[in-house]
């Protein structure tokens, strides 16, 4: 294997070169990360005046919490949901534009558009939507004899959450289908359909295959983003509620920490998924990065 | 750079060192009004600033209540507290519990030889803010109590009179269900705050004890004990209205969707703070009436007094001694009869003083603003005893959010009124026992 190496004659440069990256990343992401793994261990009260070492207490209780069980279940139903949901809209959108001859780049534009609202305002936006008393889709679906509230029902207030985090994220995904799908050669689909392939087989058989770097790629991406990024869309429309079927891993960190104080149970919470992150991140890397052929 | 922006500096320049060299000692006030409430209270502290030249407090808007106090902690720890803020009643636990932290009003008024005397204050409102001793440790600067608004108009229409509003729940479900039969609206009812109005204020008017220790003014050892028969049978009837579709739930913590409904004359009928007063009569096009709670007749024959939320102001350590000078003067000022009534008056947050009240009723505003003292009344009608003094315990913005939740599974049908309660009992001691671990 032949390997790019650039020689330093001196060991001062490069040194150099990487310490401002180092000191920014030891300054703010692995200082707080320490800290955190410190206070996991404790309990404290909020001011910091009186600190006491726990061991492993905030952990134990968290996993003795069915709530907290059940946000571990939640999560994992909303990062699938989103994912496949935003993957599956991109796709389609970029097959159709990549198809497109004329005015490829305005459709390309508009689509990209979601991705540039912050989160709490997509999550704000669809709130507006769908408010029960002065939203247009809740009088809209009143026509067709169904009753929304996401005030009170669970279901009504998932479905929200999850429209709000894909809409936003579709248009990211998009980008990256498009660039796959016109770096695959015309040639090939070309070929295959003089072979007599249909546009559908052609698909599935040549154009997805060939797709799957950007495939898993997106897909560690869109299980990131749904777990840690969509902060925003929950705070922004249901707060967690109602009773808990939004509150996802990541928004219970901030509300047992900061409305909450309670520091202990919340630092415990986010080590979890400083673990969860670096088993992503393991995966992509030892297994995705492998396999598949870019 | 041209002559012109090379003078434009120095004359700057000259300005901003003339300005440092004036000493005036800034004060900051942390608080969390924002809207009409947050332009009243800028022009308080513009009023204290205007009366004299030493100290200029300075009010800095920090988002809600939660928010608020959450910024407060956080700079204490990294020793940047402001020497003001505003914390709202439920923090109230959070604050007793960090001595060290906080300089109690009692004492920075008696160590800066300011006039002080707890008797001058509502009874009902100081009771909530001092320690077991009976020294006031934060200073009351907006109190409210949760009384009902209803609309004229939609009374009317339903052929209910608009002059005699429903005193008790059979009452209500009689009203709401003659407003919807009736056509004059779509909902009958719709609240605020379940937690403050429908859980806390529900126990104490109707004599129910909410937890052990005096409802945990006797210390970090109390346990909730709200789980009776008489709240369960409250909160089945509130999702059992919901489902027949004459009561709107509005959400959780202040109910945002509540307000906008009883505006907009969908629902007749809203319980909100006393302080929503302003921003109703503002904003309502049709005539409000207002009306204290109503309470079952089955459980008491006349209701006890409602209890307190708001906010009060609490002094933090570690500023300089002259900003606490400053403080003290302040908060002097604060307490003065026309600086109160002016508040009460342009709110609705309750006058704190009794000289306030008596001040209002000399101006005639009572009489000329029928409704605007129902929140009075409806606090000093009885002596308060120890279900209804107000309560005091740990890690309470949580046990809200608790509260919301269980009543949330109660209409969704999850759970019946007592099974959310037994629930909610269990999993408010959990961390009552928390935080008395880690405050003792």
């Amino acid at each position: 294997m032949q390997t790019k190496r650039t020689i330093f004659s001196n060991r001062a440069l490069p040194i150099a070169l990487i310490a401002p990256q180092l000191v920014i990343t030891l300054i703010f992401f692995i200082w707080p990360a320490l800290q955190a793994i410190r206070s996991s261990f404790e309990r404290e009260d909020p001011f910091g005046l009186r600190t006491s070492f726990v061991w492993f207490q905030n952990y134990t209780r968290l996993f003795a919490d069915p709530t907290y069980l059940s946000a571990f279940g939640r999560t994992l139903l909303f990062a699938t949901a989103v994912t496949v949901l935003a993957m599956a809209f991109a796709l389609v959108l970029a097959a159709a534009v990549s198809r497109v001859m004329r005015s490829a780049n305005a459709y390309t534009t508009l689509l990209v558009w979601p991705y540039a609202v912050a989160p709490v305002v997509a999550g704000i936006l669809w709130w507006f939507m769908f408010n029960p008393s002065i939203g247009i889709l809740p009088y809209v679906l009143g026509q067709f004899g169904i009753t929304w509230n996401h005030r009170t029902s669970g279901t009504d207030a998932m479905v929200l959450v999850v429209i709000a985090a894909t809409w936003k994220q579709i248009s990211y995904n998009f980008l990256f289908f498009l660039a796959g799908l016109q770096s695959i050669p015309n040639a090939l689909s070309e070929a295959a359909a003089i072979d007599g392939a249909g546009p559908f087989k052609r698909f599935f058989t040549i154009v997805l295959p060939l797709l799957s770097p950007t495939t898993f790629f997106l897909l560690i991406i869109n299980v990131n983003y749904a777990m840690f990024d969509t902060f925003g869309i929950i705070d922004g429309t249901t707060s967690g509620g109602p009773n808990q079927a939004t509150n996802i891993l990541v928004y219970k960190v901030y509300a047992d920490g900061f409305l909450g104080l309670n520091i202990g149970s919340s630092a415990a919470q986010s080590v979890i998924l400083m673990l969860i992150v670096i088993a992503l991140v393991f995966v992509q890397f030892r297994f995705v990065e492998r396999r598949v052929q870019y | 750079m041209s002559v012109r922006h090379v003078a434009g500096l120095a004359a700057l320049a000259t300005s901003l060192f003339a300005s440092t060299a004036y000493a005036q000692t800034e004060i900051a006030w942390w608080h969390a009004m924002g809207g009409e409430l947050g332009a009243k209270l800028e022009a308080v502290a513009e009023g204290f600033n205007q009366t004299q030249d030493d100290y200029r407090i300075v009010p800095v808007y920090r988002g809600t209540y939660g928010e608020t106090l959450t910024a407060a902690i956080a700079a204490f720890r990294a020793s940047e507290q402001p020497a003001i803020v505003q914390v709202y009643e439920v923090g109230t636990g959070t604050m007793m519990a960090a001595q060290g932290a906080v300089y109690p009003v009692y004492q920075l008024m008696a160590d800066n030889d300011q006039p002080f005397e707890p008797s001058e204050y509502l009874a009902s409102v100081v009771g909530y803010y001092s320690d077991t001793s009976g020294n006031i440790l934060s200073l009351p600067f907006n109190s409210s109590t949760p009384i009902m608004y209803y609309n004229k108009e939609i009374f009317e229409a339903a052929g209910l009179d608009p002059e005699t509003p429903p005193a008790t729940w059979a009452g209500m479900e009689a009203a709401m269900n003659q407003i919807v039969e009736s056509g004059a609206a779509p909902c009958g009812m719709t609240t605020a705050w379940i937690s403050w109005i429908h859980t806390e204020n529900f126990s104490a008017l109707h004599n129910l004890s909410y937890g052990t220790l005096e409802n945990g003014f006797g210390g970090l050892g109390a346990e909730f004990a709200m789980n009776n028969e008489h709240l369960a049978r409250h909160w089945d009837n509130l999702a059992h209205w919901e489902d027949e579709g004459v009561f709107r739930y509005g959400g959780p913590e202040g109910g945002p969707d509540a307000q906008p409904a009883f505006l907009s004359g969908e629902c007749g009928l809203f319980m909100n703070s006393s302080a929503g007063r302003a921003a109703v009569v503002a904003n309502a096009d049709f005539e409000v009436g207002f009306a204290p709670l109503p309470y079952y007749d089955d459980v008491v024959e006349t209701p006890m007094n409602s209890i307190i939320g708001g906010a009060t102001l609490w002094v933090m350590q570690g500023r300089p001694a002259e900003e606490y000078e400053g403080v003290a003067a302040f908060f002097s000022y604060l307490s003065q009869p026309e600086v109160q009534a002016d508040w009460h008056q342009d709110t609705g947050y309750l006058p704190i003083t009794n000289a306030a009240y008596d001040l209002g009723q000399e101006q005639g505003y009572y009489e000329a603003n029928p409704g605007s003292d129902t929140s009075i009344m409806q606090m000093t009608r009885v002596e308060p005893n120890e279900n209804s003094k107000g309560l005091r315990f740990g890690s309470y913005t949580q046990v809200r959010a608790l509260i919301d939740e269980e009543f949330e599974a109660v209409l969704a049908s999850d759970k019946t009124g007592q099974e959310a309660l037994d629930s909610l009992v269990e999993r408010g001691n959990q961390l009552l026992r928390e935080f008395e671990a880690a405050n003792s």
